[in-house]
């Protein structure tokens, strides 16, 4: 088997192809902040610990800042940036501002993906269960009921009531 | 962090053959080992990832009744699948109660039970003494902050706790750790999987260099098992005292009771006395709980302070076996 210090990565981030040369020691997280621009995701703990570079890998919430950037090869990556569609916010980003689900913002987009990712795994049918499976990401602002609030919207309009 | 070299193994016998060299480790979820790597707990050369291996993921019922997990089963998908959470539910409300639900797409069953310590001084930023980190270089916990340590089958060299939820499920389940090594495999019994610090703290487990957890197989339906988990927060947080508990009922008779604690010494600890004294006792007979749990953690050991875990342990085993003889089937 073949061992490198550095590799290409090609995947795709929001529907755009990439070939990215890279350190084996990048993150997911730093691939997309440091090497695509996208900074959206945001870089809080480093740790796994707060959630904030939450982003969707081949449809399934995971922290960005856990994932070797060489792992994600062929692999299909969503980030904030990659939400809205036709200059539209997702849902949940228009529930996030109606809900007033933030005040600075940090831990924002890596809310709003798990809350994507968790209305669509269907653990938003009750507010119990909305806030255990948000767990992971934390705010240390407490915008907590605001969040929840926010989910809790977006989710009964995704179903439909 | 330092740097490594990195390659993906394309089938079980290229990551054997290549994962006892010196100096390198298997990836599979990657949620422990990037942390160790940023700490300097792990320094390898050769990171050999593992996620390319095909199979290792399924989770099929074995002739028998029991069930056979592949290691590399994300955490989410084992609590969720149906047979796990059916016939294991310790097994599944161990899983859900760990980490968050974006590590749990990552971290895989195999790989879970081989996190390290969570003692403070040992993942300090800041090399702090500590024998797991440097050997010979002292315990800063035993004279220490120490009040999330150990109760049970500690060494003036190491008070750490091992941390993992879905290992004190394991234990409570018999489970079956299936291994495999270039120069053979073996099953190895949970109880039997993770040591005890004594003069060797650095040492976590019994697997040797380049040993892989391929799979883990459980024996017959354990219906009557329940999981409680004791911690200063309601979710995303690790254990102060954790219980797992896994009953046979004949009515509201005890046949059997497995009973492991959690976070409470360095491997998930059964009681086994408390075990013995609960067969042929009523389920619902509080006073001869109680009194088996007193009798199995007289030989608990408390440091400076942590005295409250002793109670702490026997109140959630009390109540993990109050919750696991409720569920009805």
């Amino acid at each position: 088997m073949e061992f490198r210090s550095h590799l290409t990565v090609a995947l795709r981030v929001n529907g755009r192809s990439y070939e990215v040369p890279v350190d084996t020691r990048t993150t997911l997280l730093d691939l997309l902040r440091e090497h695509l621009e996208l900074t959206g995701t945001k870089k809080g703990c480093n740790f796994g610990e707060c959630g904030a570079c939450t982003v969707h890998l081949n449809g399934r919430r995971v922290n960005g800042c856990m994932i070797l950037a060489a792992s994600v090869e062929g692999a299909e990556v969503t980030t904030i940036e990659g939400l809205a569609e036709d200059g539209k916010l997702h849902p949940v980003q228009q529930a996030f501002i109606d809900h007033d689900a933030f005040q600075c913002g940090f831990c924002t987009p890596g809310q709003v993906m798990s809350a994507v990712a968790l209305i669509r795994e269907g653990h938003a049918r009750s507010a119990a269960e909305i806030r255990e499976w948000m767990s992971g990401n934390l705010c240390r602002c407490s915008s907590y009921p605001q969040i929840l609030s926010a989910v809790e919207a977006a989710a009964s309009q995704a179903t439909g009531g | 962090m330092q740097s490594f070299d990195y390659g993906h193994a394309a089938d079980i016998g290229e990551a054997l053959a290549n994962g006892d060299a010196p100096n390198t480790v298997f990836l599979a979820g990657g949620t422990e080992l990037l942390n160790w790597l940023r700490l300097g707990v792990a320094k390898p050369a050769r990171v050999i990832d593992l996620a390319r291996l095909k199979g290792f993921a399924d989770i099929t019922r074995l002739p028998g009744g029991g069930l056979r997990i592949g290691a590399l089963a994300r955490l989410n998908d084992v609590a969720l699948n149906d047979d796990v959470a059916r016939d294991y539910p310790v097994l599944s409300q161990a899983i859900l109660k760990s980490a968050s639900a974006q590590l749990r797409n990552l971290a895989t069953i195999g790989g879970n039970p081989l996190q390290k310590t969570r003692c403070g001084y040992f993942r300090a930023e800041e090399t702090l003494p500590c024998n797991k980190r440097k050997l010979g270089s002292g315990c800063s916990a035993l004279k220490g902050i120490n009040d999330k340590h150990a109760i049970f089958g500690w060494s003036e060299a190491c008070v750490a706790t091992q941390p993992s939820d879905p290992a004190t499920a394991l234990s409570a389940l018999d489970a079956l750790y299936v291994t495999e090594h270039k120069d053979g495999g073996r099953r190895i019994k949970a109880e039997d999987l993770h040591t005890l610090p004594g003069d060797t703290p650095h040492i976590d487990n019994a697997l040797r260099d380049g040993e892989l957890i391929v799979g883990i197989e459980l024996g017959g339906a354990a219906r009557h098992s329940a999981y409680l988990k004791l911690r200063e927060r309601e979710s995303y947080e690790f254990a102060i005292v954790s219980a797992a508990v896994a009953l046979d009922l004949e009515g509201d008779r005890i046949l059997r009771a497995r009973i492991a604690l959690g976070s409470v010494a360095h491997k998930p600890w059964r009681l086994n006395q408390a075990e013995c004294a609960l067969s042929g006792a009523a389920a619902n007979d509080t006073a001869a709980i109680r009194r088996a749990l007193d009798a199995s953690l007289v030989g608990a050991k408390t440091l400076a302070h942590n005295a409250y875990k002793v109670r702490l342990a026997k109140n959630a085993a009390e109540r993990a076996i109050r919750l696991a003889a409720a569920r009805t089937w």
